[in-house]
């Protein structure tokens, strides 16, 4: 996994709730059976004419966003599909850093899979990201996981929550599974002590 | 000393707990992997690169199922981008040891109706899947929930997954449902209620006399759409129902006596609690319609589509908007009003043979109107051999219904059966995300009995007073 200590990147606003993964990489680009590569098609329904040109209106294409690395958004970000390649298209697109009041599940675990940092804020704290890309030019927000702070260079500090678990495996970049393999004779124990397949329970 | 009381959910988690330290996630062991084509080659890759194996292959089982063909099997696949996938599943599970279902096997189908239909599927097991929809296998009473795929190699190299534990939310269903009302328009009206995050973070356990009046055929579909309500999981205590319905499947245990007094302890105790707990009055419920691009966007069929000023929030505001406008609504029509084109029943939330039994009987007699072209398609080809054996498909065809092979199909799109932009569908599917049944396609998430009323009407109607 790769670690994740420190960002600081222009951030781009997504206004809009529900944001799912079936829009974040549609299915005609699941079908393939490498990793990389997804971030040309990220918001492709969205982000492109019906001719296959990029869409003037849609809010990651606009000129001053270009180059964003740290994405806002509305609540209930990466809901639907357990499709990783939603964080894949992401990442491979330039985010490190997903800010919303929040995520579904499957794709919060997902981000932190793949170095990604997702961060969790209150609504009102949301809208006052908003209200700042709005009124800032060239915005850029900092998140420091080491210390848990996102910030700005217009005195706005704000402490997030991560789990400390999951902290820690992203600063380290760990290796899962690895560290589960270190395990491996409690794995065994616990085999041996539940039985078979067909006949346990 | 007595034990203190637990839940059904706490019960199956102490039971699959590998290792717990302080400040790490729970080291879960799991019972059962399923695998499909799409999520798992990058897994099986990983796998390889780092030298690793397949823990427990016979505690694994696969399928190919969201990119195949529905149409004429013994033609080759046209999509080649799709065949490599298919391919390489196969090829995977052949360098791994792992039992692949495969493409002509009868008992190939979507990866959420084979499990339980094997007997895989049973009570007080943890499930996972590269799937969202693995939620399905709960109405076994089963901890069963969807992955990404770095998880799904990590199951494959250790059996285990390093799990947070989540919160417990009870939703009980109280009463009867009224006649016409089924499990896929009570899970709706549920996901309406609790909207599409408020199940975020939680285990959600159903309860209540609505619930187990359910089959299991039913109970499934209600556990399929938990993911909708943001929920990974959600059970359904095993009882009496699940028992019979297991019985004499393939892959039961061969005491199967002994099995049920071993399920028969998981039921939630008496004086457990949870985090939270909601309650509904299941005859409050109608045959439900969703109206936008999400599922907790439903009402009831005999009310009308919403306008964006009936939401208090500016963001429900917002999403009501654009869910209109994608949806070619303008907020006002009677839902019966709204013209479809295209009907789909099928998919893992409703593909069963009792859901193509109901679909068929609205059907019998009648016609799929001039301007729309309506499909079924069978979760599983041993769905598929009953439901020609019962007679259910002669009925679709003559009703002019077309009758196709096994597989996801226009539940996502994968595979060529989609809608083209702008067309309208009454699906009995689980997500109507814009372009989820094919880019610009209108979806409407429906029952089984409610596409095939609209198929044949040509539009959305109210089942309650379909003869
Ligand atoms: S039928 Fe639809 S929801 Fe179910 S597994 Fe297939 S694609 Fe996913």
């Amino acid at each position: 996994m790769k670690p994740f200590t420190k960002h600081t990147g222009l951030v781009a606003t997504m206004d809009r709730a529900n944001v799912d993964t079936d829009q974040i990489i549609p299915k005609q680009y699941l079908k393939r059976i490498e990793r990389t590569g997804f971030g040309e098609f990220l918001f492709w329904d969205w982000a492109r004419l019906e001719d296959g040109s990029p869409n003037p209106n849609f809010e990651l294409n606009r000129p001053e966003v270009q180059g964003a690395s740290v994405l806002v958004a509305r609540r209930n970000f990466g809901c639907g599909s357990s499709r990783e390649h939603a964080p894949w298209a992401l990442e491979d697109f330039g985010f490190r850093v997903l800010i919303a009041p929040s995520f579904a599940d499957i794709f919060y675990n997902n981000c932190f899979k793949n170095g990604m940092l997702p961060i969790r804020l209150s609504e009102q704290q949301v809208d006052d990201l908003f209200a700042h890309t709005s009124k800032y030019s060239n915005y850029q927000l900092t998140a420091d996981l080491e210390t848990c702070h996102l910030g700005d260079t217009h005195g706005m500090d704000i402490e997030f929550e991560i789990e400390p678990f999951r902290r820690r495996c992203l600063l380290e970049g760990l290796d899962d599974i690895g560290s589960t393999l270190k395990h491996e004779d409690r794995i065994t124990a616990y085999e041996q002590k539940s039985g078979g397949f067909k006949n346990g329970r | 000393m007595t034990a203190k009381p637990r839940t059904l959910f706490e019960k199956i988690w102490d039971q699959h707990v590998v290792h717990t330290e302080e400040g790490r996630q729970t080291l879960l062991y799991v019972d059962l992997h399923l695998v499909h084509e799409v999520t798992s080659p990058q897994a099986f890759e990983a796998l390889r690169l780092a030298g690793r194996t397949v823990r427990r292959p016979e505690r694994t089982l696969s399928t190919v199922d969201h990119n195949v063909p529905t149409t004429d099997r013994s033609l080759p696949i046209v999509d080649l981008v799709a065949k490599q996938q298919i391919d390489t599943l196969r090829a995977n599970c052949q360098e791994f040891g792992v039992t692949l279902y495969d493409i002509h096997d009868p008992r190939q189908g979507i990866v959420h109706v084979i499990g339980p239909e094997q007997g895989y599927t049973q009570p007080g097991m943890t499930i996972v899947c590269g799937d969202s929809h693995t939620s399905t296998h709960g109405a076994f009473g089963a901890l069963a929930f969807g992955i990404g795929t770095s998880e799904v190699e990590h199951v494959l190299a250790t059996q285990t997954l390093l799990q947070d534990k989540p919160q417990t939310l009870e939703l009980r269903v109280d009463g009867a449902l009224p006649p016409g009302v089924t499990a896929k328009d009570l899970v709706l009206y549920l996901i309406g209620q609790i909207t599409t995050d408020g199940g975020t973070g939680y285990c959600v356990e159903f309860t209540g006399e609505a619930i187990r009046a359910l089959s299991m055929e039913n109970r499934m579909t209600v556990c399929n759409m938990t993911i909708e309500g943001g929920a990974r999981a959600g059970l359904i205590a095993p009882d009496g129902t699940t028992y019979d319905f297991l019985r004499g499947r393939p892959e039961v245990p061969d005491d199967f006596d002994a099995a049920i007094r071993r399920w028969q302890q998981l039921p939630t105790d008496a004086g457990a609690s949870y985090n939270k707990s909601l309650l509904f009055d299941a005859a409050q419920i109608g045959p439900q319609v969703t109206w936008g691009t999400n599922p907790g966007q439903v009402v009831a069929i005999d009310q009308c589509v919403p306008r964006p000023g009936d939401f208090t929030d500016t963001t429900d505001q917002k999403a009501a908007a654009a869910a209109l406008q994608y949806m070619g609504l303008t907020g006002g029509e009677a839902i019966t009003d709204v013209r479809i084109d295209r009907a789909f029943i099928g998919s893992c939330t409703n593909g069963r043979i009792e859901d193509l039994r109901a679909a068929a009987k609205v059907a019998q007699g009648t016609k799929v109107a001039d301007h729309v072209d309506a499909m079924v398609v069978p979760g599983s080809g041993l769905v598929k051999e009953q439901a020609e054996a019962e007679g259910l498909a002669e009925v679709f065809q003559q009703a002019g219904f077309q009758w196709r092979e096994a597989g996801c199909s226009m539940c996502l799109a994968m595979n060529p059966d989609k809608l083209e932009p702008g067309q309208r569908c009454a699906s009995t599917s689980n997500r109507n995300f814009e372009g989820r049944q094919g880019k610009g396609g209108r979806t409407h998430l429906v029952s089984p009995a409610m596409a095939a009323a609209a198929a044949c009407a040509g539009h959305f109607v109210d089942i309650r007073d379909w003869s």
